[in-house]
C-alpha cells in the first residue's frame, strides 16, 4: 500500500504497468508539443511579446511623453481636458501609467504600426486593452516598448488590471482607432 | 526514559505518538480557524464583486481581498501541511517525532507570525494584496509576521527531516519509506526552497518598509517573490497528491501501480516545479523571451508531465484495487461502485478531477508565453487557482480530515449525512464559480477590481454584457461553496466538542496529558512497520487500469482542444511584436 514501505527495498526495481508506460510516452509527447509551440509562434505567429525594454526614471519618461503631447495633440476630452494625441504612423508613442490614469488618450489609424512606449510613474500597473484583451505588466523604472498594429476601428478602453491602491478601479484610459 | 508514549487506534491500526499527536492537533485546528475566517472574507469579496450586490466599500473590499488571499493561500494550507508532515513522518513510520519541544517553538512562531500579519492587514494599513508588489508598501509588521511564520514552518520541515533520520536509525520500518511519506518529503524539500526564497526577498522588503533600505527593484521583486509565491503552491500540490495516494490506500487498500513511476513523478516536482516563478512574469518588461520560454517550461514541461502521471496512477491504483475486489464489468464498474457516500473518497476524487481538468489545463494556458497575453491579471487567474488550491488542495484536506477526526480525536462524526453531502456542495459551488470566472476572464474582466462598470472613472468603458453577467452569476457559486466550507468547519468543530466518544477516555486534550488518569498511551514501542507483501498474481490484464486510461485520454483530448482554442483566440488579436 501507499502507506507501507514498498515490497522491494530498492523500489526502482519494481515493475511498471504497461498502461503507465504508454501514458508517460503520450504525455511526454504532448508536453514537448506545448514547449515547441512557443518558439513556433515566435517565428510564425503575429502576436509576440517584445524583447525591447529600457531602464528609465519617472521624470525622464514623463518628459518624453510631454514632448509628444506638445507636438501631436489634436484636441482635449472631458472636463479634465485630457489631451488626445494623434501621432504619425510608425512613430514612437508614449503612454503614462500613474495613480490613477492612463495619459494621454491616443488616436491611431487602423492598419498602421506604432511603437508604443509604456511606463509607470509610481506603483505597478496592468495595461489591459479592452475589449481586444491584450494585457501587459507595467512597472516604474522600466520602459516597455511594443509595436502594435490596430486591426479594428472604434474606441478601446485601457483598464488597469494590477491593483494600485484605492483608486485602482477608476484608472481608465482610451485608445481611439480611426 | 521508558515512558509509554504511543497508542494504537483500534479502528485504523495507526500508531500515534503523544507529542506528535498534540502537534498535529494544534496545527490542524489553527489551520481550520484560518480556513473559517479566510473563507468568510472570501464570501465578502465575492459578494462585492457581483455588480448587483456590491456589498463592501472599495477600501474594505481591497483589505478583505488581501486578507482572504493571505489567510487561505498561506496560513490555512501551511498550518494544515505541518500537521500532514507530522502525520506522514511520526504516525506512518511509527516513530517518535524529533525534538517535539522545538516543534512547539515552530508552532508558536507560526501563530505569532500569522496574527501579526493578519492584524497588520485588518487594521487597513497593509492593503497590498497577497503579492505585495513593491513599491506599494505595507506596515513593517506585515512582512515581519510573514517572516516569523516562515521560520516556524521551516522548523516544522526540519523536524520532519529529523524524524525520518530517527525512524531510519531506530529501524521503525523495514525497507524504503512509504510512498505517502516520500511525497511528503518532496513537499518538505520544496517548502525549504520556498522559504529560503521568501527570506531573500521579504527580509530586504521589511528593511525597506522600516526605511533602512532606499529602493527595491520591482522587477527583481517579482522574480524572487514568485519563487516564494508559486513554490508555496507547489508544496500544496506535493502534499495533496500524497494524500490522494493515502486515501487510495486507506479506503481501497490500494497499492501504487508502480513505485518507480509515482516516485519519479514526485522527484520531477522537486526538479522542475519549484523554480516555476517564470510563468508569472511572462508579460513583464526587462526579461527576454528566451528566458521566459525556457523557464516557464524547462524545455518540455516536465512538472506538467509529473501531474499528468499522478493523474493516471492515483485513479489507476484505485481501479486495480477495485477490480481485484471483483468490480470487473466494463470500463467503469470500479468507479460506479466506489463509495461515493464516503466523504473521504468523494472529496478526494472530486478534488483530483477538478484539479486536473480545470486547474491543470488552465494553468498551462497561463504558462504559455504568448497565450499569457490574453489572460494575465484577468479574473481567469483567480479562477485557475481556486481550481488548484480551493478545490485541489482544500477539498483534499477536508476529505482526509473526515478520516482523521475519529482516528485522532476518538469521536464519531456528528451529522454523518451532512458530511456525506458537504464535498458535493463545496465542489459544486466552487466549480460553478470557477467556470463563470474563467468565462469572464476570457472576455477581459480584470482581477482585484472593485467596479468593472467604472462608474466613478473620468472616461467610460463598458465590458460586454455577457462578461459582467458572468461575474455577477459567479456569486451564486461562491455562496454555495461558502455553505460547503462552513458546513465542513461546523462538522469538524462540532465533532471535537460533541461527537460520540469512541473510547470512554476520549478527550480533546488527552494527548496533552489531560485528564491525567487513564491515559490511552500505553505502548512503549510499536512493532516495526513491515513491507507491502509481494503479490503472487503480478500485473495480469484482468486487473489492469483500462478505465483510467480511457479517462486519461479524455483528459488529454480536452487539454489539446482547449489549448488550440486559446491559440486561435490569440491569433485574432492586434498584431504585436
Amino acid at each position: 500500500m501507499s502507506i507501507t514501505p514498498p515490497s522491494q527495498v530498492i523500489w526502482w526495481k519494481e515493475p511498471i504497468h504497461s498502461i503507465e508506460a504508454r501514458w508517460v510516452m503520450v504525455a511526454l509527447v504532448w508536453c514537448l508539443i506545448l514547449f515547441l509551440w512557443m518558439p513556433y509562434w515566435h517565428i510564425y505567429g503575429k502576436q509576440n511579446l517584445s524583447n525591447e525594454s529600457y531602464r528609465t526614471t519617472p521624470a525622464a519618461f514623463e518628459g518624453k511623453a510631454q514632448a509628444m503631447v506638445n507636438k501631436y495633440t489634436v484636441r482635449t476630452e472631458t472636463d479634465e481636458k485630457i489631451p488626445v494625441v494623434a501621432p504619425p504612423a510608425g512613430s514612437d508613442v508614449y503612454l503614462v501609467a500613474r495613480l490613477w490614469s492612463w495619459w494621454p488618450i491616443l488616436e491611431l489609424e487602423k492598419g498602421q504600426s506604432y511603437r508604443i512606449h509604456i511606463s509607470s510613474l509610481d506603483y505597478q500597473h496592468g495595461f489591459s486593452l479592452q475589449p481586444t484583451n491584450m494585457n501587459l505588466q507595467i512597472m516604474p523604472g522600466y520602459e516597455t516598448v511594443v509595436t502594435l498594429t490596430p486591426t479594428q476601428t472604434g474606441d478601446f478602453g485601457v483598464v488597469c488590471n494590477e491593483f494600485c491602491g484605492i483608486g485602482h478601479h477608476n484608472m481608465l484610459g482610451k485608445i481611439i482607432v480611426k | 526514559m521508558a515512558a509509554r508514549m504511543f497508542r494504537q487506534c483500534p479502528d485504523s491500526g495507526l500508531y500515534f505518538h503523544k507529542s506528535a499527536e498534540s502537534l498535529m492537533k494544534a496545527h490542524a485546528v489553527l489551520g481550520v480557524v484560518f480556513l473559517l475566517v479566510g473563507g468568510l472574507y472570501g464570501l465578502l469579496v465575492a459578494a462585492t464583486r457581483a455588480p448587483g450586490i456590491h456589498l463592501l466599500s472599495a477600501e474594505s473590499f481591497y483589505t478583505a481581498l488581501t486578507f482572504h488571499g493571505t489567510a487561505i493561500l498561506i496560513f490555512w494550507v501551511i498550518f494544515f501541511e505541518m500537521a500532514v508532515l507530522y502525520f506522514a513522518s511520526s504516525t506512518l513510520l511509527r516513530c517518535r517525532p524529533a525534538t517535539p519541544r522545538i516543534g512547539w517553538l515552530g508552532f508558536l512562531l507560526m501563530l505569532i507570525g500569522s496574527l501579526l500579519t493578519s492584524v497588520a492587514i485588518l487594521r487597513g494599513n497593509s492593503t497590498v494584496m497577497f503579492t505585495s508588489y513593491v513599491p506599494m508598501q505595507a506596515e513593517p509588521t506585515f512582512y515581519l509576521g510573514l517572516i516569523l511564520f516562515a521560520v516556524g514552518a521551516l522548523i516544522g520541515c526540519f523536524i520532519f527531516l529529523g524524524t525520518l533520520v530517527v525512524a531510519k536509525a531506530e529501524k521503525t520500518y523495514d525497507g524504503s519509506i512509504p510512498l505517502v511519506t516520500f511525497g511528503a518529503l518532496t513537499a518538505a524539500i520544496i517548502a525549504i526552497f520556498t522559504i529560503a526564497s521568501g527570506a531573500v526577498i521579504l527580509i530586504p522588503t521589511l528593511l525597506w518598509s522600516m526605511g533602512l533600505i532606499a529602493h527595491i527593484d520591482p522587477a527583481m521583486y517579482r522574480v524572487i517573490w514568485w519563487a516564494l509565491g508559486h513554490s508555496s503552491q507547489q508544496i500544496n500540490v506535493a502534499a495533496h497528491v500524497s494524500i490522494w495516494y493515502a486515501v487510495a490506500a486507506i479506503v481501497f487498500g490500494a497499492k501504487p501501480m508502480s513505485e518507480k513511476v509515482s516516485r519519479t513523478a514526485f522527484l520531477l516536482y522537486i526538479l522542475f516545479l519549484q523554480l516555476a516563478s517564470a510563468h508569472h512574469i511572462l508579460v513583464d518588461p526587462g526579461i527576454g523571451s528566451t528566458w521566459k520560454v525556457f523557464n516557464t517550461s524547462y524545455a518540455m514541461y516536465l512538472a506538467v508531465l509529473a501531474s499528468m502521471v499522478h493523474g493516471l496512477t492515483v485513479p489507476g491504483c484505485i481501479e486495480v484495487a477495485q477490480r481485484k475486489k471483483g468490480y470487473t464489468n466494463g470500463l467503469f464498474e470500479w468507479l460506479r461502485k466506489a463509495p461515493w457516500d464516503n466523504p473521504v473518497f468523494s472529496g478526494m476524487f472530486m478534488a483530483m478531477i477538478i484539479f486536473g481538468f480545470i486547474g491543470g489545463i488552465t494553468g498551462v494556458i497561463m504558462g504559455t508565453e504568448q497565450i499569457n497575453l490574453i489572460v494575465h491579471n484577468t479574473i481567469f487567474v483567480p479562477a485557475h487557482f481556486h481550481a488548484t488550491v480551493a478545490v485541489g488542495t482544500t477539498l483534499t484536506f477536508m476529505a482526509i480530515t473526515y478520516f482523521l477526526l475519529p482516528v485522532i480525536f476518538r469521536r464519531q462524526l456528528i451529522w454523518p449525512s451532512l458530511a456525506k453531502w458537504q464535498p458535493y456542495i463545496f465542489a459544486g459551488g466552487m466549480t460553478i464559480m470557477i467556470l463563470l470566472l474563467l468565462g469572464a476572464g476570457t472576455l477581459g474582466v480584470p482581477r482585484r477590481h472593485w467596479d468593472v462598470n467604472f462608474t466613478e472613472a473620468t472616461l467610460h468603458f463598458q465590458f460586454a454584457g455577457t462578461a459582467v453577467s458572468l461575474l455577477g452569476m459567479a456569486v451564486i457559486g461562491a455562496i454555495l461553496a461558502s455553505v460547503g466550507g462552513a458546513l465542513f468547519c461546523l462538522i469538524a468543530v462540532g465533532t471535537l466538542l460533541f461527537g460520540k466518544k469512541l473510547d470512554s477516555g476520549a478527550s480533546l486534550l488527552s494527548s496533552f496529558g489531560f485528564p491525567m488518569a487513564a491515559s490511552s498511551y500505553t505502548i512503549d514501542k510499536p512493532d516495526p512497520l513491515g513491507r507491502t507483501p509481494i503479490e503472487s498474481s503480478g500485473h495480469s490484464d484482468a486487473h489492469g487500469a483500462k478505465g483510467t486510461f480511457v479517462l486519461a485520454l479524455v483528459f488529454l483530448a480536452t487539454f489539446v482542444v482547449y489549448f488550440f482554442i486559446n491559440a486561435k483566440y490569440l491569433s485574432s488579436l492586434w498584431p504585436m511584436s
